[in-house]
């Protein structure tokens, strides 16, 4: 069943005109928000920022939490239904890199611009946003900047907030900057691993015939490439990345070796990190070396089924801002809804490249359709048009 | 006005004015109108930063700003495309005053942006800033908006290699340090206090430079502050510090033809004041060197400083701000 487009979004070049200026707004807070640095675990700074806009918005309840969240709340009308959308607040860049940002005509480009300072961006207008357009919720929305998401923040923040929150949350939005079309109502099940390699300075290199880190690590990574993936249940493992070594002729004595499981199935993902431990053990006995394989992070496979109604309102709003949508599976802060029970859905706000690198850059025309498109949701959650009959 | 007391009085530092609740409502019960301008040469790079910035903080959220202008020098690449889709006015500094010869010189662009705009205000911000924030321009006009006896308000900014606590390195750059900052203390010791007096970020009132010829090269900032000094005296100028301020960096031999047009620019005002006594010529040709393996080769480069007069004496700026009485002259 198709939802019905809410009136206030069906007229796009009216809501595009209406919009407009606070697209300006959200730009510049975007510029604002890249240029803070904030790798995981350290988010204060971008955490003020944040809660000065929702303060200047007139939120309510902007605070903090014991992660480190940001958090605002605007009231609803009645109030008895909650809203969460969410944006991570981290980044995989560390302070140190340049974080300034260029603004071209028609693109952004700066480290972390899309993932995910434009998903932040966008919950810090959306209150003058709605105010704009005179759209008074029934239900109370509450704007999360989610702290210590990425890498072993394993998204600690919004799992510390939807397991301590006072305020039961019907329905949640994930807000991700890319990519505007992408749909993601179900988690795969992801285990994060970390491969410590070790010695002591005084090891005996002609014992075990070993040549140090990166022949090890190798070993390793050869083994589980062998490992057997099923084409169903989807199943991948990523090789993320592999550090070692400091010089042409010094043998590395450290190295780590990091990597990711994932699966539709919760089975497959603890048969396969069975299968990696087993090789870790080979390995580690074979060359008489202590290595460590650590979990880092792991969420269980969940979320909403493809015919849920909030999934068929994500595809009804793009589809009426005509923009071709498409599902992937997400390994984010939907983890945490899903795992509590809650329908939630992660969209994208507009189009991107080079995710994750320094000069990654987004598309500045299609944020004004990805906005209409999360107005749109938000006003048909909010009506109950995406509750399960 | 005794330099000390004047640093202490009329030195600021940003912070103090980021209420600009506050400064809005000041600016608007006096009645006042603030131009930016932005002087422009091919910077698409960070031209549209500075835009979004500007007009989303200070003219949106805090109508701060009346008008925000972009006066470019001829650029060959989109900086004025890209100042226009941000909504920035994009004038090209030929097509302003065109019955006037048109020279090619960030300083024409600062002249020709009296005539242009209407501020009863005008802040300059160069357009090479990759740290752009909204302080840049409040931290600029504020003093101007709290205190009427201020006319001239000059950026600084902090310089952080390597310091420890409780001594915190304030200078200005290179030219300063060892051109500026000599001269001023031989021959206008009342201006040291002024920490950085050849940045390009200050905010004026139009009272001000309407009233004061521009050079249109390197000396149009050393020009202003000898220019001011001499007809309103110390107390008419104040400086913020504006923390941090990342650009790019010009090499040596750049910084060579800007002492070159600052000296020129420098050595007429000392002269008019009757400071030193000039023969009737002197050479407008810099000469550098640079070698090739065992071959140095002379480098002439002309620099020669020309200066645009007074606005208030333009008849097209009479006319258009209907002004009666003879121009005074300076």
């Amino acid at each position: 069943m198709e939802s019905r487009i809410p009136d206030i979004v069906a007229d796009l070049s009216e809501i595009e005109s209406r919009i407009h200026d606070l697209r300006e707004t959200l730009l510049a807070n975007l510029v604002m928000i890249s240029e803070i640095p904030a790798p995981t675990f350290n988010e204060r700074e971008r955490v003020e920022f944040i809660l000065d806009k929702f303060t200047e918005s007139n939120l309510q309840n902007t605070s903090t939490d014991e992660t480190g969240n940001a958090l605002g709340l605007l009231p609803g009308t009645e109030g008895d239904r909650n809203i969460l959308l969410v944006s991570h607040l981290d980044t995989l860049f560390s302070e140190k890199i340049d974080h300034s940002v260029s603004v071209e005509s028609n693109r952004i480009t700066g480290a972390g611009i899309g993932h995910n300072a434009v998903g932040l961006a966008t919950l810090t207008v959306l209150p003058m946003i709605l105010e704009k357009l005179e759209i008074k919720l029934k239900s109370n929305l509450i704007l999360m900047g989610s702290a210590r998401s990425l890498g072993k923040g394993s998204i600690g923040g919004i799992r510390f907030f939807l397991s301590n929150t006072k305020y039961p949350i019907k329905a949640g939005i994930c807000v991700d900057g890319v990519k505007l079309g992408k749909i993601s109502h179900s988690s795969v099940g992801m285990m994060r691993f970390e491969i410590t390699f070790d010695l002591p300075d005084d090891y005996d290199w002609k014992r075990f015939g070993t040549i140090g880190a990166i022949p090890t690590l190798s070993e390793i990574v050869t083994q589980i490439q062998q490992i057997p993936i099923p084409n169903k249940p989807r199943t991948t493992i990523i090789l993320g990345s592999m550090e070692c070594g400091t010089a042409f002729n010094t043998i590395p004595t450290e190295g780590v070796l990091r990597f990711e499981i994932r699966s539709e199935s919760e089975e497959m993902v603890n048969n396969l990190k069975y299968k990696i431990q087993n090789i870790v053990a080979e390995v580690s006995s074979i060359y008489g070396i202590d290595i460590s394989l650590n979990i880092i992070a792991q969420r269980k496979p969940g979320g909403i089924p493809f015919s849920h109604p909030l999934t068929n309102c994500a595809r009804n709003m793009l589809k009426h801002v005509g923009i071709k949508s498409w599902i992937q599976p997400d390994t984010s802060e939907l983890s945490a809804f899903s795992d509590k029970g809650i329908p939630a859905i992660t969209i994208g706000m507009t189009r991107g490249m080079r995710r994750d690198q320094i000069y990654e850059h987004v598309e500045i025309d299609p944020i004004t359709k990805g906005l209409i498109q999360l107005i749109g949701m938000i006003v048909s959650i909010d009506r109950g048009d995406c509750d399960e009959s | 006005m005794n330099p000390d007391k004047w640093l202490k009085n009329n030195t600021f530092h940003h912070s103090e004015f980021s209420d600009l609740k506050t400064l809005v409502k000041l600016k608007e019960k006096k009645g006042l109108k603030i131009s930016l301008c932005i002087p422009t040469l091919n910077e698409e790079k960070t031209i549209g930063k500075e835009i979004v910035i500007f007009k989303s903080e200070l003219m949106t959220r805090a109508p701060l700003l009346d008008e925000l202008a972009v006066i470019d020098s001829g650029s060959e690449d989109r900086t004025l495309e890209t100042a226009a889709s941000f909504g920035a006015d994009t004038y090209l500094a030929a097509d302003i005053l065109p019955n006037i010869e048109a020279k090619r010189g960030k300083g024409e662009n600062l002249w020709k942006a009296i005539y242009q705009l209407k501020g009863d205000i005008i802040v300059y911000i160069d357009a090479d800033i990759k740290n752009i924030h909204p302080r840049f321009v409040y931290g600029l006009v504020a003093p101007l908006i709290y205190k009427d006896e201020v006319k001239y308000v000059k950026a600084f900014y902090d310089r952080p290699l390597a310091f420890t606590d409780g001594i915190r390195p304030s200078g200005g750059g290179r030219v300063t340090e060892i051109l500026i900052r000599p001269l001023f203390s031989l021959f206008y010791p009342e201006l040291t206090p002024i920490i950085q007096p050849l940045s390009g970020e200050y905010a004026v009132k139009r009272e001000v430079l309407e009233s004061i010829p521009f050079p249109i090269g390197y000396g149009v900032e050393t020009s202003h502050l000898l220019d001011v000094y001499k007809q309103w005296g110390l107390q008419a100028f104040a400086q913020t510090d504006l923390d941090q301020r990342v650009h790019r960096n010009q090499p040596t031999r750049d910084l060579g033809k800007m002492a070159f047009g600052i000296l020129q620019a420098f050595l007429k005002r000392a002269e008019a004041h009757e400071l030193i006594k000039l023969k009737d010529h002197y050479a407008q040709v810099l000469k550098q060197y640079q070698a090739h393996n065992n071959n140095y080769e002379s480098i002439e480069i002309h620099i020669r400083e020309e200066e645009r007069p007074p606005m208030i004496e333009i008849p097209e700026y009479r006319k258009k701000y209907n002004i009666k009485d003879q121009p005074s002259g300076t």
